[in-house]
């Protein structure tokens, strides 16, 4: 696994710095949205990952949405939601939420067994909720601010503290330790095509919605992190 | 037969003005049922008949939105310097885009099920939330935030988060851009112009 982590962190680092000197160049366009200084290199980011997707991402995903039946699509999902507790659960004890925690061991351990390896999501039917815990909350809840908004191809909209904590959630990916190569690429594509599927409803809304689709996304993703950082209670925020 | 006929107007009369001070969490959840059990009923809704569901929307849900709220707090700080024909039709494209995306989401209603969350609200509030999560088999729920306000005895909404993002505010960068850029009036020259685009591609697939 190190080898591939490394070389994508590689690819990572390269990027940034081809980001760093787009960002040079960007700033002479008067972007002024301080949670946004790096607009002008997301936005390029933006325009190669949504051609990444229009060819590649959403034609599998549409496919696979189309193809598999129902109750399969169910345990793909809760299968991955299962490989994740344990993280989950590790998140709500560091952000201090042991009941939380509790709750996520109870599930990951009914689903893995009762749920026959996480294939069906028999806890979420006992009445265990399922929380959506990352490291990026966990830093977050630490006191770690924002920082800059990035936009990532594949990787998709970020913070610079939820890209970091994003490094931490992929080193403890039980998929990421799979040992042959092959199995954990394959895994990884299911998971992603998963995921992909997931969003394809909101794809049309945000066409529809927006008036500039790149700032749509991003403020979304700002709120819907804000959201999930205070577990859905965030403080109003108006004028 | 005189005595019978104006007690039915009394309890009509009754069941209106109970209405009007219905409480937030009792007037979502009565609107929200309504609304399902048409669509539920309604096969052209579900295959996309765009007409019938403005209508819908318009006779069911709207009176219960609060717009003049809802415009000032996705156009933000610039609200103030628009004037009040501005103001109007703003007001008006915003409401159009609003509808013309979101009641799309009702032709995709299936089986899924909503979850009113125990409501509280002190009293003598004049803001609440009325919290709600759509259940789907298979998938994740999402939450659905309700945020009303009082005004003239009539609880109105004037935001709806869904999944933590505000359908109302996620627009302010979005505005406060095209005001820096065209002033109040290219915001609106904007705004109409995405709806007349949204128009045409609703009418085109009504065509094929």
């Amino acid at each position: 696994m190190t080898k591939l982590t490394g070389s994508s962190i590689r690819r990572l680092v390269s990027l940034l710095a081809l980001g760093g000197a787009l960002v040079v160049t960007g700033q002479a366009g008067a972007q002024d949205n301080p949670r946004d200084p790096y607009e002008g290199f997301n936005r390029t980011m933006y325009s190669v990952n949504e051609a990444l997707d229009k060819y590649a991402a959403r034609p599998v995903a549409q496919a696979y949405d189309a193809g598999v039946p129902l109750p399969v699509k169910a345990s793909v999902g809760n299968f991955f939601g299962n490989v994740g507790e344990l993280w989950i659960g590790a998140n709500s004890a560091m952000q201090g939420k042991p009941r939380d925690a509790g709750t996520g061991f109870a599930r990951l351990f009914i689903n893995s067994t009762v749920g026959i390896f996480g294939l069906f999501d028999v806890a979420s039917e006992m009445g265990l909720e399922r929380f959506n815990e990352d490291f990026g909350q966990t830093l977050a809840v630490w006191g770690v601010n924002d920082g800059p908004y990035l936009f990532l191809p594949v990787i998709g909209p970020r913070t610079s503290r939820d890209l970091a904590g994003w490094a931490v959630d992929s080193f403890a990916d039980p998929v990421s330790h799979i040992s042959p190569e092959s199995v954990r690429l394959g895994t990884s594509v299911v998971r992603f095509v998963d995921i992909r599927a997931g969003l394809l409803p909101a794809d049309k809304i945000i066409d529809e919605a927006a008036l500039d689709k790149y700032a749509y996304i991003r403020d979304a993703y700002l709120q819907r992190r804000n959201n999930l950082i205070h577990d859905g209670r965030p403080p109003r925020m108006d004028d | 037969m005189i005595k019978h006929l104006s007690a039915i107007f009394l309890a009509a009369l009754l069941s209106f003005s109970a209405h009007a001070t219905e409480a937030p969490d009792a007037l979502v959840k009565r609107v929200s049922g309504e609304v399902l059990d048409i669509v539920r009923q309604d096969k052209d809704i579900r295959n996309g008949d765009i007409q019938k569901i403005v209508a819908l929307v318009d006779a069911k849900v709207l009176p219960h939105f609060n717009f003049q709220r809802m415009t000032s707090l996705a156009v933000g700080r610039d609200w103030r310097s628009a004037s009040a024909a501005q103001k109007t039709r703003l007001q008006s494209e915003f409401k159009m885009l609003l509808v013309r995306t979101y009641a799309n989401a009702l032709t995709s209603y299936s089986n899924q099920r909503i979850v009113f969350r125990p409501f509280r609200m002190r009293d003598g509030e004049t803001e609440a939330v009325v919290r709600s999560e759509v259940v789907q088999p298979g998938a994740q729920s999402v939450q659905i935030d309700y945020w009303l306000e009082l005004a003239d005895g009539q609880w109105k909404v004037f935001d709806v988060v869904v999944a933590g993002i505000s359908l109302v505010t996620n627009y302010r960068e979005q505005f406060a851009r095209e005001v820096r850029d065209g002033g109040i009036d290219g915001l609106i020259a904007s705004l109409a112009a995405k709806n007349k685009s949204l128009e045409v591609a609703a009418n085109n697939r009504t065509a094929r």
